[in-house]
């Protein structure tokens, strides 16, 4: 096997074992580890397909930095009201669309179901991760995460990061 | 239901309202007539969505599709999105550029121009002597039905009634004003986010003129510690009580929000601070210090500025307990790029993930819930007062401009519910 193989063999695995691992994170609501999943410098954005096909910047969520995301945590524990909820998520194996270093970028597939206190999972949104990744020092880490969600109409509000 | 069961919503008054309004089919037949296919111009979109000829974007008027163009002589149009042969839907696209300038059927291939106009019937003198339609069929006679279509500051409305006076006097000199504070300068679209709420639609439309809820429901204000009684605000309405505008500047002293916490029922948790405040960031761009401009215009669509977010808001209402939220973003044409990262930063606040806007669409879901089966039973709309006045400076505390709303809404229903609830059907 080549080196630029294993390279990318060892990115793949480490990738698919962070994506599980940030989709646990969230959807058992450990959202105060969530921003630790990223570097300081970051970008973070929930941003509607319709939008990315057009050429148009706006994000539902727009975070461009570590703190940030922080502060969307704190805004989502102490002060916004939202229906009570549980997501689950099942995210599909990473495609690589590029490797430099330990800049690794890649893309896959999501869908969170959400389940409300009437009982029903509903598939609440479907799309795809667009990812920037830092595998320095042996450690995974995104540097940019757009989330491009197909699922145009969101079901009331979308109050937990996807 | 029969008489007997039946709610008489006809007994609502702009301080207490039959719940009934949120929950009746025949109401919400009874408005698509009265409200948005009567006397009142209805948002359509912004003429910025429509920058070059051909450009076309689909909307609704009340629940019924309408598609906005600009045909090549650079007029705008509106026509009901529905073929004149069979029903089908026509232009199937949320938005595009149909360059050629023309809407074509899939079904029959009926094609139709820019402004509505039948233009082409395939097989209309049918094949080699057979079929085909009678020497009598006159294509100027089975257009898309067309709305009267009127401008304003940027904003592109669309009315079905023949007799209505023309949009500068349906929103009136107050509304005017706003609406060109917001449109001072030519502006470019962002982008769109699409909510969709299980409520009816006039929840959100009081929602929106309610701004006694500020605070209260929207606890990021407090507990970020931006929420301070010292803020001017203003809140206008205009004659009928249809269009509201309320504005707040921004804080001049700096009355720390225990002042608040004091009054409030829900346990506040204490101060936070953001970690970035960049996100909260203001940049006066506009030749005053207001921070926060909502302007309500009956019936369906608000007009924003909050920090540096500018957006429309169209009410689309799909059902009794089915209502979209349609936001469309903008920035100013002459935005550079750094600008519009800000305003990315801003939107963080607004929209159905914002940090202060999120909660409306659980309130009007709250509402709509808890009414269910509270037929006969009314609200109570008298905070700050029981009538409608035009103008208040409350700081959050009246339900002025919601009275405003009822008044309007009853004045153009008043008929159709004493009808409905004399015929049991309310």
């Amino acid at each position: 096997m080549s080196v630029a193989a294993e390279v990318a063999q060892v990115a793949q695995s480490a990738i698919d074992d962070f994506n599980a691992a940030y989709g646990l994170c969230l959807d058992d609501d450990r959202l105060e580890q969530w921003p630790n999943l990223f570097v300081d410098d970051c970008l973070y954005q929930v941003i509607a397909r319709e939008n990315v096909d057009n050429g148009l910047p706006a994000a539902v969520m727009y975070c461009d930095s570590k703190g940030m995301l922080a502060d969307r945590v704190v805004a989502l524990r102490k002060a916004n009201v939202f229906p009570e909820h549980f997501n689950r998520r099942l995210i599909g194996r990473a495609v690589i669309t590029g490797a430099e270093g330990d800049q690794v970028s890649a893309e896959a597939s999501y869908v969170v179901f959400q389940t409300r206190n009437d009982g029903e999972t509903r598939i609440y949104n479907a799309g795809k991760y667009v990812d920037r990744f830092d595998l320095s020092g042996g450690t995974v880490r995104l540097k940019s995460r757009t989330c491009i969600y197909d699922t145009l109409r969101i079901a009331t509000l979308l109050a937990t990061p996807i | 239901m029969s008489a007997e069961t039946m709610p008489v919503a006809a007994g609502s008054e702009p301080t207490a309202v039959d719940y009934a309004v949120y929950h009746s089919q025949a109401i919400f037949t009874a408005e698509q007539e009265n409200i948005f296919r009567g006397q009142t111009w209805c948002y359509l979109g912004l003429e910025a969505e429509l920058a070059n000829s051909g450009d076309f974007r689909s909307t609704h008027v009340g629940n019924t599709p309408v598609v906005v163009t600009r045909a090549t002589d650079g007029t705008i149009h509106a026509w009901v999105n529905r073929c004149a042969h069979k029903g089908a839907t026509v232009c199937r696209s949320l938005r595009g550029n149909q360059a050629d300038g023309a809407f074509v059927c899939v079904y029959h291939q009926w094609a139709y121009d820019a402004t509505g106009a039948l233009v082409g019937v395939p097989f209309r003198r049918g094949l080699k002597g057979v079929g085909g339609y009678s020497k009598k069929f006159n294509m100027a006679e089975h257009s898309l039905e067309r709305l009267r279509v009127e401008t304003f500051g940027g904003l592109v409305f669309g009315t079905f009634n023949p007799t209505i006076a023309p949009l500068d006097d349906f929103l009136g000199p107050v509304m005017r004003k706003y609406i060109q504070r917001v449109f001072q300068r030519p502006v470019k679209v962002l982008g769109y986010a699409r909510q969709f709420m299980a409520g009816n639609w006039k929840l959100y439309s009081e929602n929106s003129r309610d701004s006694y809820h500020g605070g209260l429901l929207h606890l990021f204000y407090p507990t970020f510690g931006i929420y301070r009684q010292s803020q001017e605000s203003a809140g206008l309405v205009s004659d009928e009580g249809y269009h509201t505008v309320f504005i707040v500047s921004k804080p001049k002293g700096d009355v720390h929000y225990g002042s608040f916490g004091d009054e409030a029922n829900r346990e506040m948790q204490g101060e936070a601070k953001l970690q970035d405040e960049r996100l909260l960031a203001f940049r006066p761009e506009i030749a005053d210090d207001v921070g926060l401009h909502i302007q309500s215009i009956f019936p369906s669509v608000v007009v924003q500025q909050i920090q540096n977010t500018l957006a429309t808001r169209q009410i689309v209402p799909h059902g009794t307990d089915r209502t979209e939220l349609v936001w469309t973003y903008f920035g100013y044409a002459d935005d550079d790029e750094e600008t519009t990262r800000h305003r990315l930063r801003n939107l963080n606040l607004v929209g159905p993930s914002g940090l202060i806007s999120m909660e409306d669409g659980e309130a009007v879901e709250l509402c709509q819930q808890g009414t269910i089966g509270a037929e006969g039973k009314r609200s109570f709309v008298e905070m700050g007062g029981d009538d409608v006045r035009p103008s208040y400076a409350p700081m959050g505390m009246d339900e002025n401009s919601v009275r405003g709303f009822w008044k309007g809404y009853l004045g153009l229903m008043g008929n159709a519910l004493a009808d409905l609830a004399g015929e049991g059907r309310a």
